[in-house]
C-alpha cells in the first residue's frame, strides 16, 4: 500500500541486558539486535521470567543496558537528555496507578507534561492533542469519570491515551492484557494495531497473547533461553521460533492455526 | 468545573478573613469587636486592649495562618512524594527529628554546662536545632527508601526513627534537671503565642520560602502521581524534583516545629479533608485550597484553646486532635471512599 521506505525508529546492535550486583554480573540476555520501524507494531513474547520486561526496561530507559547500543531515531539512547526522551517515547507500564482521583481527562493530560510550562497549564495546541488521543481511544464519553470509577479494561485504555497524548514516535507497554478478560485483551491489541496504522508510531508490546499477537503484528519478537529473534510471524511460525518458546512436555504449537494445543 | 472552584475558593477566603476577625476578638480578656478593629488600625484609646491586640493577638493569628497552611502544605508534599495517605511530616519522624534537636539544645545543654548552656538556649538555637533534626530524619528516611521500592517499608522506617529518637529524649530526660524538663515539655504542647513581630518576621521568611518551593513544585507533584517510572518517562528528573519537595517540607515542617512546638494531626488531616472537599489530586487546585484550610483550621482550633473569657489555655497541640480528628473520621465515614 505505503511505497514510502519506512524508517527505521529504534534499533539495537550487540544488546546485552541483565544486573549489576556486588557478586557480578547476571546477564538475562544477549546479542539482541533488534530494528524496529516506522508505524509498525511489534509484539514481544516470551516466557515467564525469560527478561521481557527486563528487555523493555532497558529499551525505555529505566535500567542501563549492560553492554552494546540502543539507537533510537538514530541517537544513541545515553545521548537523549531527559525531556527529549520524554517527547519521542512513551510508556504504559504494569505497575499500579495509586492516585485514581483524576479524571480520565485529567490523566491523559499528564501526558503533555514535556510540552507544558513550569506550572503545567495546557496550550490550545495541548488541549487538541488531549482531545485527539481520547478520541482514538474511544474514551470521549468516559472523559469526565474518576479512574477509580473504571474497569482494568478502561483504565487501560486510558493509559494508553495517557502515552498517545505525549506524542511521541515510540510507544512501548508492558504487558498491557494482563488482567483483561479476552475480549479486552482482543480489544486493546486491535486497538494498539489500529493506532500504530493511524498514527504511524512505532508500538512495542509485551505480552503472553502469542495467539493474538501473530494475527495482529507487523513483526514480533521472540525471547527464548538461547537467544532473541524478531521477524514478521509469518516468517518466524516457518522458522519454527515459536516451538522453541515452551518446554514441551505440556503444550505443543500447531503451525497451522497459529497457535497452542494442550497435548492429549 | 473551573468556576465552580472559583466559588469555593471565594467562600474559604471570606471564612478564612472571618476566622482570623474571630481569632483575635477572642482570648481571656473580652475586648468589644469596634475597639479590637479600631485596635489593629492603632486608633484605640485603651493602651492596654492596643498591646494586646497589636502585639499579641495578632501576631499569634498570623502565626496560627502560618503554622495552619505550612503543616498542611508539607503533609500534602509528603502524602503526594511517598503516594501514601499515612504520610505527614509527623508520621515520617520529621517532627520527632525536630524534636531531638530541641531536646538536645535544651536537656543536653546541662551536659556543657555554665555559660555555655545558658548561650545555647537562646530561641534561635532552638529555631536552628529544630530545623537540623528534622532535615537530618528526613535525609536519612530518604536515603533508606531509595534502596526500598515498598511504600510501607519507608513509613515503618520513618517510625522507627521516631522511637530512636523518642529513646534519645528518654535517655537526656533521665540526666536533666526537672528545670529543663519542664521546659521541654512546655516547648512539647505546641504554642502559637510566643512570637514577637521580628520573630515572625524570620519565621515568615523560611516559610515562604518553603511555599516557593512547593509552588514550584506543582507540576512535578503533578507527574509523581503516576509514579516515579512514569515521572522519569514525561522527562521529570525525579531526583532534584524529590530533593527539592523534601527541602520544602523540611523547611516548612521544620520551622514550625521549632518555632510553634510539634503540632500533631494537622499534617496529615488538613490534605485529606481538602482531597475530600474538592474531590481533586490535582496540585495546581490542592495546594491553594490546603493552604486556606489549614489556615482555617489552625485559627480555629487556636479559638478555642484560648478558651474565650477565662484564664486558661489549652495546649494546642490538644485541641487540633481533638477537634480535627473526629472531623476526619466523619469525612471518611460520609464519603464511604477515601480519595487519594
Amino acid at each position: 500500500m505505503t511505497e514510502k521506505i519506512k524508517h527505521t525508529i529504534l534499533k539495537t546492535k550487540q544488546l546485552s541486558i541483565g544486573y549489576k550486583t556486588k557478586k557480578g554480573t547476571s546477564v538475562i540476555a544477549d546479542n539482541i539486535n533488534l530494528d524496529l520501524k516506522q508505524g509498525e507494531l511489534i509484539g514481544l513474547v516470551g516466557a515467564n521470567g525469560i527478561g521481557k520486561s527486563t528487555l523493555l526496561r532497558t529499551l525505555s530507559a529505566i535500567q542501563k543496558p549492560l553492554n552494546g547500543v540502543i539507537e533510537i531515531n538514530n541517537n544513541t539512547l545515553e545521548n537523549y537528555a531527559a525531556l527529549d526522551l520524554a517527547k519521542t517515547m512513551s510508556l504504559v507500564l504494569t505497575e499500579q496507578l495509586m492516585a485514581k482521583n483524576l479524571s480520565v481527562y485529567e490523566l491523559v493530560a499528564l501526558g503533555r507534561q514535556p510540552y507544558t510550562n513550569w506550572v503545567g497549564n495546557l496550550s490550545e495546541k495541548d488541549i487538541s492533542a488531549v482531545k485527539k488521543a481520547i478520541e482514538q481511544t474511544n474514551l470521549t464519553n468516559l472523559k469526565h469519570r474518576k479512574c477509580f470509577e473504571l474497569s482494568d479494561g478502561q483504565l487501560q485504555k486510558v493509559m494508553i491515551a495517557r502515552a498517545l497524548a505525549q506524542d511521541t514516535d515510540l510507544i512501548i507497554l508492558d504487558e498491557p492484557t494482563t488482567h483483561l478478560d479476552m475480549y479486552h485483551k482482543a480489544y486493546i491489541l486491535k486497538l494498539l494495531q489500529k493506532l500504530a496504522q493511524e498514527t504511524n508510531k512505532t508500538i512495542l508490546f509485551s505480552s503472553h497473547e502469542i495467539d493474538l499477537a501473530i494475527q495482529l503484528c507487523d513483526t514480533m519478537i521472540v525471547m527464548t533461553k538461547d537467544k532473541v529473534v524478531s521477524n514478521s510471524p509469518c516468517h518466524l511460525i516457518e522458522q519454527g521460533v515459536f516451538e522453541t518458546l515452551f518446554p514441551k512436555d505440556l503444550i505443543g504449537f500447531d503451525k497451522n492455526t497459529g497457535s497452542f494445543r494442550v497435548k492429549k | 468545573m473551573n468556576t465552580k472552584h472559583t466559588y469555593t475558593f471565594i467562600i474559604l477566603a471570606i471564612i478564612l478573613l472571618l476566622c482570623f476577625v474571630m481569632n483575635i476578638s477572642l482570648g481571656s480578656v473580652s475586648i468589644p469587636f469596634s475597639e479590637v478593629i479600631a485596635s489593629v488600625f492603632g486608633n484605640s484609646n485603651n493602651e492596654s486592649w492596643q498591646y494586646i491586640i497589636l502585639d499579641y493577638r495578632l501576631p499569634k493569628a498570623f502565626t496560627a495562618i502560618l503554622v495552619g497552611s505550612g503543616l498542611g502544605i508539607s503533609g500534602l508534599l509528603m502524602q503526594t512524594l511517598f503516594r501514601n495517605p499515612l504520610a505527614g511530616p509527623f508520621v515520617l519522624g520529621i517532627s520527632s527529628g525536630a524534636s531531638l534537636g530541641v531536646a538536645l539544645v535544651i536537656l543536653g545543654s546541662g551536659l556543657f554546662g555554665g555559660i555555655f548552656a545558658s548561650l545555647l538556649i537562646t530561641k534561635w538555637s532552638i529555631v536552628i536545632a529544630a530545623s537540623l533534626g528534622s532535615f537530618l530524619v528526613l535525609l536519612a528516611v530518604l536515603l533508606v527508601s531509595s534502596k526500598m521500592r515498598d511504600t510501607m517499608a519507608i513509613l515503618i522506617i520513618g517510625l522507627m526513627f521516631g522511637s530512636i529518637t523518642a529513646a534519645v529524649v528518654s535517655v537526656l530526660s533521665y540526666f536533666s534537671s526537672a528545670e529543663q524538663l519542664q521546659q521541654y515539655i512546655f516547648w512539647g504542647f505546641g504554642s502559637l503565642g510566643n512570637l514577637s513581630w521580628n520573630e515572625l518576621f524570620i519565621f515568615f521568611l523560611i516559610y515562604l520560602f518553603g511555599i516557593l518551593l512547593a509552588i514550584y513544585s506543582i507540576k512535578a507533584l503533578n507527574t509523581f502521581l503516576l509514579g516515579e517510572n512514569y515521572a522519569k518517562s514525561l522527562g521529570l528528573n525525579v531526583k532534584t524534583s524529590r530533593f527539592i519537595i523534601i527541602i520544602a517540607t523540611s523547611l516548612l515542617a521544620g520551622t514550625i516545629t521549632a518555632f510553634a512546638g510539634p503540632i500533631a494531626f494537622i499534617g496529615l488531616a488538613i490534605p485529606h479533608m481538602t482531597r475530600q472537599i474538592f474531590n481533586t489530586s490535582n496540585h495546581k487546585l490542592l495546594l491553594p485550597a490546603v493552604f486556606l484550610f489549614g489556615a482555617i483550621v489552625m485559627l480555629i482550633c487556636d479559638s478555642i484553646a484560648q478558651l474565650p473569657s477565662s484564664d486558661y489555655t489549652l495546649p494546642i497541640n490538644a485541641i487540633t486532635s481533638l477537634i480535627g480528628a473526629p472531623v476526619v473520621i466523619w469525612l471518611l465515614v460520609r464519603q464511604r471512599k477515601m480519595v487519594f
